[in-house]
């Protein structure tokens, strides 16, 4: 995001007077009230903001917030997106995706938005399933899924978004759930991140694919299945009995047993958001021999997509007059008059 | 083209001593013949000739040498008298090679000169272009003036002094040619000489090599005994074209990319607009690209996408947000772009798309012209997507058809398509530069006060524009998107009867840009003529020419050309009932014509040619017989 004058609001100034139109019970109304309800806290101001949707469920979003609102085209929100922020650098994007629209229909787009490092929020909104079109498997659905295009279980593997982020250069890449408490936090930081800020968000999509991420997700079992990660704190879960660790001969990490809380005996790692290398596995970190890694990933800023552009296009400028007359006239002319051509 | 009073265009001498004569140089890819054309092209423009220039090479970069595939051709016409298309025979042609002979010798006029660099034909040349015997040699040449000269070792010879390769020392050859040829029609050769000192700054050895190769080849022309007969029936020597006449004002040579490009900083100043152009490389609409990336001062942003798509959604992003989007590609890339100009369609987002036509369909002959995208542009899009188009019809027309583009995308609110081509992209001609400030101006308003009522982001004014709301306006935030929108409110709305009452504001939007352009007029001749040829974009030349000689012949004919595709001009329905026959030559098999059958219910007969080269004025010449026996 960029630095600006911070306002106040309050949730209801952040709602529409549009009525919400996804199915009862979707994990979109959470994430919808999270981002209402984070909105007043960054200060932000509805008139600066732009919500810049593809095409989905998730991708209706944008109809819900009381701010300026793109719903675009399949896939192809990424594009349009860096055409705003060229346009006008002072506003503040956040992209709305999904899983189909950002890694399938729109994947080419989400690699060069992270590329460039345009400085937007993209909420990837993941429930492993093409919800608006009635249910056939996406692209990080898992092998096996049996939808209407795949009866007999889908035979491809999936895409691992945060995988594919981090791959194609992202310098901020964030987990959350639907409708755990955390979400707002997990969303402030990439507020706060100067750059491309990716947020996979699990999202449960109660009508084609009902709790998907209940291994994972459920409250009950939370505790063992999910690793909250903080900046400069050990990387612990099962309340601190168990943590993570790096085997220095495979170069691998392991959970490991914390006994007694020390941690530090354990081996367990102490969580960089600045190292990419550790980053890059933790991204990699499969669910059910790992726990489910939530939270800021890994977040490290560098310069953004559309300072450089601004700043090219200033210096390239500099010492030249918009003369347009001059601009038609330039090269070798020669003038016509009355008795002829002359050089 | 651009410059002189309109005149016939004959290929040779007449009465009143007016003349032009026809160049055509060809070579490998890797000979220079498109610099060499360029640079002859700027000399005889400035000495006051009018010319038009057809570039033709190959989609390879740099082709396997000395195959006829591999074959890079650069013609001018040029003249003491107006000059509008790029000739239908070469006068004369200069032939680097055997394949460059082999390919470009049959459309040389009967008893035209024939030069050729004798060095070049040996045996494994002669087998490449598929020749059993030498053509310089036996005979098979008659029909031409045949002067074989030994291009490659006069050029080696003159540039010793620098001590270059062979290879390199070889590549000045292209130099030497044009010595001869600027001697041939007593060019000036100042010019070119400081063309070279700017190009090669950094490598004065080459620089004054090259200077030295082209001085040898004047010098060749000057000095030496060259047998056989030359132009105008003598020995070849100095023939010099007078200059043509020409409005007063000041002159410069532009090629079609080149003033389109220009034509938009110009449409986007006239607006009053900071401009984002989003492109992806594509042949030929690349030089579009190339030529805005160095005018950033002018309040540009260019961005190379990573494809087709994300170049026009962010162009339409950019619009968004205020600024004046343009995206620019050549057919494959358009289809790729079809989605997206629905969206702008439906968000009613000024926007222009330039395309570069070429031969297609599918990747089809890059390099090569057509216009073959007239359906893909009025038609091509899901949904009834109405799109005002525009074609431009020569370099000097793509200026103003640039800026006529934009001044319809920010009037309507809407994506407007503008049609050129590959021909009028590469072509170059002398072009009587506008003063500025007699471009009239058309200053966009955005609505920044927040409304008494509730803000109606599909409220229209008289032209059923919607209003400009840029993000980042306090208190004015909205949602627009693809999804059907509500009368005034713009909220989705499914309902049938909304969707019946948009679908036909959006159509009348795009009909109403009629009420805003002059109506049709005759190129040549009178409504009621007995034979009317109806053309648009690059084939005015060919056409316009071919109406004036059979007018000359004493035919009834008139010639009509189009350049607003869509809407029509509002009139023209009635003109085009005026006349008995009308006949329509595209480079397509027939797109135009059912466009006008169409609208109009008149029997227009198609003039077809997709050769990927353009119409010659006597196969309009003949069909115009044809149509009217």
């Amino acid at each position: 995001m960029n630095e600006m004058t911070k306002i106040t609001t309050t949730l209801k100034d952040w709602e529409t007077d549009q009525e919400v139109r996804w199915c009862p019970g979707c994990g979109d109304y959470a994430i919808l009230k999270a981002v209402q309800r984070t909105m007043p806290d960054l200060g932000a101001d509805p008139s600066k903001t732009v919500f810049i949707s593809g095409i989905g469920c998730s991708s209706r979003f944008p109809y819900y917030m009381e701010t300026y609102g793109f719903h675009t085209i399949h896939g192809r929100a990424p594009a349009v997106a860096t055409g705003v922020k060229l346009a006008n650098p002072e506003l503040d994007v956040w992209i709305i995706t999904g899983d189909g629209d950002a890694l399938s229909i729109g994947g080419n787009h989400t690699m060069h938005l992270l590329r460039r490092n345009l400085d937007c929020q993209v909420m990837l909104f993941n429930n492993e399933i093409y919800g608006l079109t009635k249910g056939q498997y996406s692209p990080t659905s898992r092998q096996g899924t049996q939808s209407p295009s795949t009866p007999y279980g889908s035979v491809d593997r999936p895409a691992s978004p945060c995988a594919f982020a981090l791959g194609a250069g992202a310098r901020f890449v964030a987990r959350g759930i639907d409708i755990h408490k955390g979400l707002p936090d997990v969303l402030k930081a990439a507020h706060a991140h100067k750059g491309t800020s990716f947020i996979e968000i699990f999202q449960n999509c109660i009508v084609y694919n009902k709790d998907v991420f209940e291994e994972f997700a459920a409250k009950k079992t939370a505790a063992d299945t999910q690793l909250h990660l903080l900046d400069g704190e050990p990387m612990l879960f099962s309340k601190g009995e168990k943590g993570i660790t790096l085997n220095h001969k495979t170069l691998q990490l392991e959970v490991v047993d914390v006994v007694d809380g020390d941690w530090e005996a354990a081996g367990v790692i102490v969580h960089d958001v600045t190292n990419r290398s550790v980053a890059h596995m933790l991204v990699e970190m499969q669910f059910g021999a790992f726990p489910m890694a939530l939270g800021v990933l890994y977040d490290d800023p560098r310069p953004t997509f559309e300072a450089a552009v601004v700043a090219q296009n200033k210096a390239a400028a500099v010492g030249k007059q918009p003369d347009l007359q001059g601009l038609l006239n330039k090269g070798q002319t020669w003038t016509v008059t009355e008795d002829g051509p002359e050089l | 083209m651009a410059t002189a009073l309109k005149q016939e265009e004959p290929n040779n001498p007449n009465a009143d001593g007016a003349e032009n004569v026809v160049v055509r140089f060809a070579g490998d890819s890797g000979d220079g013949m498109q610099l060499t054309g360029g640079q002859f092209t700027l000399s005889t423009a400035l000495a006051g000739n009018d010319l038009a220039t057809f570039p033709d090479f190959p989609a390879e970069i740099r082709a396997p040498q000395g195959t006829l595939f591999g074959v890079s051709a650069f013609q001018i016409n040029f003249g003491s008298r107006a000059i509008e298309t790029a000739g239908d025979e070469p006068d004369v042609l200069i032939a680097m090679n055997p394949a460059a002979l082999k390919t470009n010798v049959q459309s040389v006029r009967p008893g035209g000169l024939v030069i050729a660099d004798e060095g070049e034909f040996g045996k494994r040349n002669l087998d490449k272009a598929h020749y059993d015997t030498n053509p310089l040699e036996d005979g098979s040449l008659a029909k031409w003036q045949l002067l074989k000269l030994n291009i490659s070792q006069l050029t080696l010879d003159a540039v010793k002094p620098f001590g270059l390769g062979n290879k390199e020392a070889l590549r000045c050859k292209n130099m030497w040619t044009l010595g001869l040829a600027l001697w041939m029609f007593e060019r000036d050769r100042e010019p070119v000489v400081q063309w070279l000192k700017g190009k090669f700054a950094k490598l004065p050895d080459i620089a004054d090599a090259n200077i030295a190769a082209l001085n040898a080849g004047h010098a060749y022309g000057e000095t030496a005994e060259i047998s056989g007969d030359g132009l105008g029936g003598g020995h070849l020597q100095h023939h010099k074209i007078a200059a043509a006449p020409a409005e007063p004002g000041t002159y410069r040579t532009v090629s079609g990319a080149e003033s389109l490009s220009l034509g938009l900083v110009a449409g986007a100043r006239l607006a009053g607009l900071p401009m984002f152009f989003g492109g992806y490389p594509i042949t030929p609409a690349s030089a579009i690209l190339h030529h805005l990336a160095r005018l950033k001062e002018f309040g540009v942003t260019t961005f190379q996408a990573e494809d087709e798509i994300a170049a026009i959604t962010a162009a339409i992003g950019a619009s968004y947000a205020g600024s004046l989007g343009i995206t620019s590609s050549s057919g494959p890339g358009i289809a790729l772009k079809g989605e997206a100009m629905g969206l702008a369609i439906m968000t009613e987002l000024p926007l222009v798309i330039v395309n570069s036509q070429r031969g297609g369909p599918s990747t089809g002959l890059p390099t090569k012209t057509e216009q073959s995208d007239l359906y893909q542009a009025v038609y091509g899009r899901n949904g009834d997507a109405p799109m005002p188009v525009i074609a431009a019809r020569s370099p000097e027309d793509a200026f103003y058809c640039a800026i006529e583009a934009v001044r319809i995308a920010v009037q309507y609110m809407t994506p407007v398509m503008l049609l050129t081509d590959g021909y009028i992209a590469n072509a170059a001609e002398p072009w009587k530069i506008p003063d500025v400030d007699t471009l009239e101006r058309f200053p966009v308003s955005f609505m920044t006060e927040k409304p008494e009522g509730p803000l109606l982001p599909y409220s229209r004014d008289a032209n059923l524009k919607r209003p400009w709301i840029k993000p980042g306006t306090p208190g004015l935030m909205h949602r627009i998107g693809g999804i059907e929108k509500g009368v005034d409110t713009g909220h989705i709305e499914y309902g049938p009867a909304n969707h019946q009452t948009m679908t036909e504001i959006r159509r009348d939007k795009i009909l109403g840009v009629a009420d805003s352009l002059p109506d049709q007029d005759l190129a040549f001749g009178k409504a009621g003529a007995k034979l009317c040829v109806v053309g648009w974009g690059s084939t005015f030349g060919p056409i316009h020419q071919a109406v004036s000689r059979a007018s000359k012949a004493g035919r009834d004919v008139a010639h009509v050309h189009i350049r607003n595709i869509w809407p029509l001009p509002k009139n023209l329905g009635d003109l085009l009932k005026s006349f008995d026959r009308i006949i329509v030559p595209e480079m397509n098999t027939g797109q135009l014509k059912t466009i006008l059958r169409d609208q109009y219910l008149v029997d227009a007969k198609p003039v077809n040619k997709v050769s990927g080269q353009p119409f010659t004025i006597a196969e309009i010449v003949s069909a115009i017989e044809e149509n009217l026996s």
